[in-house]
């Protein structure tokens, strides 16, 4: 097996005998049993009249919350890839653990590499794996599937893979921790960056319009966030929002578009660049 | 460090002619850290079979030196090879093995998970990988162990499974850095035994040590740095200049003693006077001349200066 192989595999191996895997399959498990039996209330919820809310109306609602309980889990997510890419390479270092490794005929691109590579997978099994059970008991109580699924999965997916790339590059230089909690508020700001946009949005100030531009460019989560959110809305939804001009749009939990094409090949650059800068900044630090 | 072979400096043909080429050769190996020179100018040779001691005080820069020559730092100027090859070449690392001063290993794997991991990467055939495995647990004591976690490992045994991973594959030179740091005697005999073992099938082996009696049972030929500086380098014979005597005496002047300068180097310490550099041969004759000059000889005794009279001396040398 291929050297970067190995230390991908080390490392979900790592994660899965820290029990990591295990807490988070737990912690999804309970939050779906929470959420279905939540949803499934909302399909016995009565207006004033006494009388059961129509179907399009549980649809509405549940879109609607669906989307908030999906911002949860994009943020278990984002929070858990840069707590663990935080002391990816750092701790390693640090405790002397990859000084026996990097003496064998290994790079250290290899290493960088293969901890991305390991990590991306988990993230990738988790954002689908908890986004169909999620679903499927949100369809299960409601009756409702949301116009984009396999969308959804990759926007939270990659939102979880830029945190991790993020903490990567941070774990090269910094400490676990410093570069765990830089990685947090990089995405909160990022994410409130958004926001101020919307707001420019809102009230047609392109400068402020641009704020969320440039956050968007510097740091791409909340650009995925917003392509989840978008996978997540109804036609109806969308349509109605749409009509509402432009006031609408300053709103955190809406998506009026999709990302912009010329957006995600943004961001398969940045990808490229956050794991590039990572191994040049890992082949410069001596250890 | 005199043994610096200039015409090898180029990288050396891969083949049989290889083979030949030192275990370990430096020029002029250079590493400052800002301000802080951690090495200045290590030049030395470490032939292929030779156990090769490399002592020195804390800080002295011999972990530097071993990170330096394992490509695991830059160094600053200077050049160097292992096996034939400039230093941080890949390839090399195949026939390389090294116990970390620092080690640590994945504590949520096996002992012999650990191993197969560097098995892997080393890379072995993989139909190898179970007689390595097996003999290097062996080898260090482990095997009773293997399948138990190294998390629940006490220092010492995860020492010894470092050693055991720096011997898979056979490899021609290996690196070890304080390694009995961790160590009980039981230990420290088991590492000696393990270091005459490699030597004897014609590994070089690289030890960083500040325990001078353990270098000085195993090393055929050591260095001592300090500073970052090489301030002593030989085989033993050379760097322990031999045996001294000591001669408890009474009814010599100053003026008397000065007369037996030519007995060696003398060092008068009141009733007793130690001469170094002096061959046993020649004893007869030195007391004969006290003798003649009217001394009064109580008591003639060789001394074997150890290496840590000599690494002491050296180093009080160094801060004059």
């Amino acid at each position: 097996m291929p050297p970067v192989l190995v230390i991908a595999r080390l490392t979900v191996q790592e994660t899965s005998r820290r029990r990591l895997i295990l807490a988070l399959i737990i912690l999804t498990l309970i939050v779906v049993g929470f959420s279905a039996w939540g949803f499934q209330k909302i399909t016995t919820v009565t207006n004033r009249q006494g009388v059961v809310i129509p179907p399009e109306q549980v649809a509405l609602i549940t879109s609607q919350l669906l989307i908030v309980v999906t911002f949860m889990y994009s943020g278990v997510l984002a929070l858990s890839a840069a707590v663990v890419a935080g002391p990816l390479i750092s701790s390693e270092v640090e405790s002397g653990l990859l000084l026996s490794i990097l003496a064998r005929p290994v790079r250290r691109s290899e290493i960088v590499i293969g901890k991305w590579l390991g990590l991306a997978v988990l993230i990738a099994m988790y954002a689908a794996g908890s986004a169909f059970l999620e679903l499927a008991a949100v369809d299960w109580a409601t009756g409702y599937v949301p116009p984009h699924p396999i969308q959804l999965v990759l926007y939270v997916g990659m939102e979880g893979l830029a945190l991790l790339s993020l903490g990567l590059l941070l774990s090269t230089r910094l400490s676990g921790i410093t570069g765990g909690v830089i990685a947090l508020v990089a995405w909160l700001m990022g994410w409130i960056g958004g926001v101020v946009g919307d707001i420019g949005t809102g009230l047609q100030n392109d400068a402020v319009a641009k704020v969320g531009t440039i956050t968007h460019t510097i740091l791409p989560t909340d650009l995925l966030w917003r392509g989840a959110i978008y996978a997540l809305e109804p036609d109806a939804f969308l349509a109605t929002m749409r009509a509402a001009g432009a006031a609408a749009r300053a709103n955190p939990f809406f998506a009026a578009d999709p990302p912009p094409i010329l957006f995600l090949a943004w961001v398969a650059v940045w990808f490229a660049l956050m794991l590039g800068l990572s191994i040049l900044s890992f082949r410069t630090r001596e250890i | 460090m005199a043994e610096v072979k200039e015409e090898t400096r180029a990288a050396a043909p891969e083949g049989a002619a290889a083979s030949t080429h030192p275990a370990i050769q430096t020029v002029n190996l250079s590493k400052r850290f800002g301000k802080t020179v951690a090495l200045a100018g290590l030049s030395m040779t470490v032939p292929r079979g030779e156990v090769f001691g490399f002592l020195g005080p804390n800080g002295a820069g011999k972990t530097t030196s071993v990170k330096l020559l394992l490509g695991l730092l830059k160094p600053t100027g200077g050049e160097g090879w292992l096996l034939g090859r400039p230093i941080g070449d890949l390839e090399t690392r195949r026939r390389i093995g090294y116990l970390p001063e620092l080690f640590r290993y994945q504590g949520w794997l096996s002992a012999r998970e650990v191993l197969a991991l560097h098995c892997e990467l080393a890379p072995l055939p993989r139909s190898s990988w179970d007689d390595e495995i097996t003999s290097a647990l062996e080898t260090v004591g482990l095997t009773d162990r293997a399948a138990d976690r190294v998390g629940t490992f006490s220092k010492g045994m995860q020492q010894r499974l470092g050693l055991g991973a720096a011997l898979l594959g056979e490899p021609e030179l290996v690196f070890l850095d304080e390694p009995t740091s961790a160590l009980d005697p039981v230990g420290r005999h088991d590492v000696r035994e393990i270091i005459r073992g490699l030597a004897s099938r014609g590994t070089a082996v690289f030890l960083n040590s500040h325990l001078l009696s353990e270098v000085e049972q195993v090393c055929d030929r050591v260095a001592v740095v300090d500073h970052g500086r090489v301030i002593a380098s030989g085989s033993m014979d050379e760097l322990l200049g031999g045996a001294a005597v000591k001669v408890r005496v009474g009814g010599l002047s100053a003026a008397d003693i000065g007369k037996l300068s030519s007995f060696g180097d003398v060092d008068d310490e009141g009733d007793q006077l130690t001469f170094t550099k002096l061959k046993p041969d020649r004893v007869p004759d030195l007391v004969s001349q006290i003798v003649a000059l009217g001394g009064r000889v109580y008591e003639v005794a060789p001394r074997h200066q150890t290496l840590e009279d000599r690494f002491l001396q050296l180093l009080e040398e160094e801060e004059k």
